[in-house]
């Protein structure tokens, strides 16, 4: 089914792909409508334009191929299903994501991965190719988040407070100096093999889909931040 | 170190002369306060471990047990008191911030029992429910503004969804985690059972239960624990937790001690790793922001579910609820101060937030103000400790009360305020198999449609005694209510006249 939204209320929108039972979904002029693909299972979406607010939320098993920038909440609390955004994102995108992944071409806002979480099969992954606002990965409980900074020139690609609260999963970041001034939270160490073999599989996934070269990224110098255990949660309190 | 010995808050009185020396105190307490002597074979006692939950009393056969509050004490001082010395030492010890669990304990007025009910005398008779029909049937959604009718002038159904209570008392949010499987095979059976709702917490829903959804309420809250569309869409109502009573402002941790296998398969985290719910949503900075999680679970769940909102009682929780009841919720849980908790720090457990009675009074006249009362069931807790106070939550303006404190007494919790430990002997606020299956879900279940039904029953008797048949004329009737000991400003928020006036 081919869509042209110009002009349509995101809930007829919504109700129109509820009410088609059509495998793949394509949008065309997309302007702000909210909520496309919200809980979808096993759908393919190709989207052009701007889709609005909690593009992808509670996903679980859908595609979604956006051909444009995106708003704010993409793929929150998203289940699994796929996420390839040919543009930037908003803020507060993969929020409490338990699977799937997100792919990001260019950059995202503020509170990206905040507590995301893993669980047996479910590993949401979180691939920014440019760079990444504050608060990236805060309350991290599990899964993968890398930000690639292309572009950035090898400068740390993340803003203030970066895994503050962390305590699981993994962040990987492409810089040239080892970050500083991380939360107490956040152990820092260079990335060994084991995590870049994690790292590229998405890293040649996102160059399928934006055209960069694996081999160039890849051999760039990355940094990986994990949780640390001796600021768990645990020492915080007594009790009789 | 000698700093930090506290002498124990409660002795164990053994009668030796009743004591067989059977060893079920031992068997009973998981806190390993009773063990034998075995030289001279009698039964002693550690009472440093003891929390007073009555498990040992409750369960001896020879009736040899009992527990009394230490008369062992600092130099008497009606500023620093015992508690507060103690406290100091603990910290002073750890540099740990002191975790409770349940409700506020401390001595605040508790505005139900300052409230009195009217009844019928001479003119409008009183009705005997046991003869007269008397409905207490509740309808939980937002209500139509208007009555829309077709070109042939027939109604046509504009209701949004609706909740439908049999009784207008549900079982609060309570996580799978905070409180055992049994507790919540228990909720789940007696909701279903009595017609009303229990409520999974932030903890998911354990697939053994999915067959109850139609008596279940879903919730959201920050750490998304659980949530994914078949949970959403298994609910009867999807609940987003946006403060609690207990621990206004700040969220919430199960310690991965307590994540077993099967909780762990419920909260979709791995086994043994921390449940952090951070303080804020951190996808929601305003009542937009609010409004559009609201939608996201009505879209999710093609606009067939009622979406409820719970705060905390807090400062500003009129302006609060004016803002929610604008933002798409059709239902607002307001939990007051004395709201229980699996384990809240103490400071803000005893001192943020307030009261119940004067968050209702506040909000719903607020709401009335405003033009907007019909757009919100208003659903109240935190705590509701009778029929009474049920009985005056909705004189005050409530459509319904959750429970939380009262059902788990029904399930045999002795407020031990220990649940943060996770050793509760009564198999309720416990992960530990031996424990759990203390707790027999059947006989649990009766125990709570036992409950709810007596007050239904004495409900009944208090709206008959007032000459009302029907819950509806019960509601935001504060003509049926006086202060008895209040001020003129506490009178003027509850909206209620003096005992006499």
């Amino acid at each position: 089914m081919r869509i042209n939204a110009f002009g349509m209320y995101y809930r007829k929108l919504n109700e129109t792909i509820r009410a088609c039972s059509d495998h793949n979904i394509v949008i065309d002029h997309l302007c702000g409508q909210r909520y496309i693909a919200c809980a979808e299972k096993d759908r393919l979406f190709t989207l052009r334009g701007t889709p609005g607010n909690g593009l992808a939320q509670y996903m679980d098993g859908a595609t979604v191929e956006v051909f444009g920038n995106c708003q704010e909440a993409v793929g929150d609390t998203m289940n699994s299903g796929e996420i390839i955004i040919h543009g930037h994102c908003g803020d507060a995108c993969a929020y409490g994501m338990r699977g799937g992944r997100i792919l990001i071409e260019g950059n995202v806002g503020y509170r990206a991965g905040v507590h995301m979480k893993a669980h047996l099969d479910h590993q949401p992954v979180l691939i920014v190719g440019g760079t990444a606002g504050s608060f990236l990965g805060e309350y991290l409980a599990g899964g993968l988040i890398a930000v690639l900074g292309i572009g950035a020139k090898g400068a740390y690609p993340c803003r203030y407070f970066c895994g503050t609260g962390m305590h699981g999963g993994k962040i990987i970041l492409r810089c040239d100096k080892k970050p500083e001034a991380l939360p107490p939270q956040v152990l820092v160490s260079l990335a060994s093999a084991d995590d870049l073999s994690e790292l590229a599989p998405h890293v040649e996934a996102y160059c399928h889909h934006f055209g960069h070269d694996v081999q160039t990224l890849m051999a760039q110098t990355y940094y990986v931040l994990t949780p640390n255990p001796e600021a768990s949660y645990k020492r915080l309190y007594t009790f009789e | 170190m000698a700093f930090d010995f506290l002498y124990p808050q409660y002795e164990i009185i053994r009668n030796p002369s009743r004591c067989t020396a059977c060893r079920l105190c031992e068997k009973q307490c998981a806190n390993g306060v009773h063990h034998m002597d075995t030289h001279s074979g009698t039964m002693l006692a550690d009472e440093s471990k003891c929390v007073a939950c009555h498990r040992c009393v409750a369960l001896c056969p020879a009736r040899a047990l009992k527990i009394v509050k230490t008369d062992h004490t600092f130099k008497e001082n009606a500023n620093w008191t015992g508690k507060t010395i103690t406290e100091i030492y603990r910290q002073a010890g750890s540099g740990g911030m002191l975790l409770s669990s349940m409700g506020n304990p401390e001595p605040y007025p508790i505005y139900w029992d300052k409230l009195l009910i009217n009844a019928s005398q001479v003119t409008n008779p009183s009705i005997d429910p046991l003869r007269e029909p008397m409905e207490t049937f509740t309808l939980l959604g937002a209500k139509p503004e208007t009555m829309m009718r077709d070109s042939l002038g027939n109604l046509v159904d504009n209701m949004p969804p609706q909740l439908r209570l049999k009784l207008p008392v549900m079982f609060s949010a309570m996580s799978y985690g905070s409180i055992s499987y049994n507790a919540h095979a228990a909720l789940a059976a007696a909701a279903t059972e009595l017609g009303t709702f229990y409520n999974t917490g932030e903890g998911g829903l354990h697939p053994d239960f999915y067959p109850y959804g139609s008596h279940t309420i879903v919730q959201v809250a920050s750490g998304r624990f659980g949530v994914h569309p078949d949970y959403l869409n298994a609910g009867a109502a999807i609940e987003i937790k946006m403060g609690q009573g207990a621990k206004p402002g700040i969220g919430g941790h199960l310690p991965g001690v307590k994540v077993g296998p099967e909780i762990s398969r419920t909260r979709m985290i791995p086994e043994g790793t921390d449940a952090i719910s951070p303080a804020p949503h951190h996808d929601i900075y305003s009542i937009e922001d609010l409004r559009q999680l609201v939608y996201s679970v009505k879209e999710a769940t093609h606009y067939q579910k009622p979406v409820i909102v719970k705060i905390a009682a807090v400062h500003n929780v009129a302006a609060i609820a004016s803002g929610i009841a604008r933002s798409g919720a059709d239902i607002i849980a307001i939990d007051g101060f004395r709201g229980g908790t699996g384990a809240a720090p103490t400071r803000i457990r005893d001192h943020v937030g307030i009261p119940i009675e004067l968050a209702l009074a506040s909000v719903d006249q607020r709401l009335r103000e405003e033009g907007i009362r019909n757009r919100v069931s208003l659903v109240v807790s935190g705590s509701i400790r009778s029929s009474s106070d049920l009985v005056k939550a909705i004189a005050l303006g409530a459509d319904a009360v959750y429970i939380g404190t009262a059902a788990l007494l029904a399930l045999g919790c002795h407020l031990c305020r220990s649940c943060q430990k996770g050793l509760c002997n009564w198999g309720i606020a416990t992960q530990r198999p031996d424990l759990v299956k203390r707790l027999n879900p059947e006989t649990g279940a009766k125990r709570l449609i036992n409950l709810l039904t007596s007050w239904d029953h004495e409900l009944k008797e208090m709206m008959g005694g007032m000459g009302i048949n029907s819950i509806e004329a019960l509601r935001g009737n504060r003509a049926m209510l006086r202060g008895i000991g209040l001020t003129q400003k506490e009178l003027d928020i509850l909206g209620v006249k003096h005992a006499g006036e």
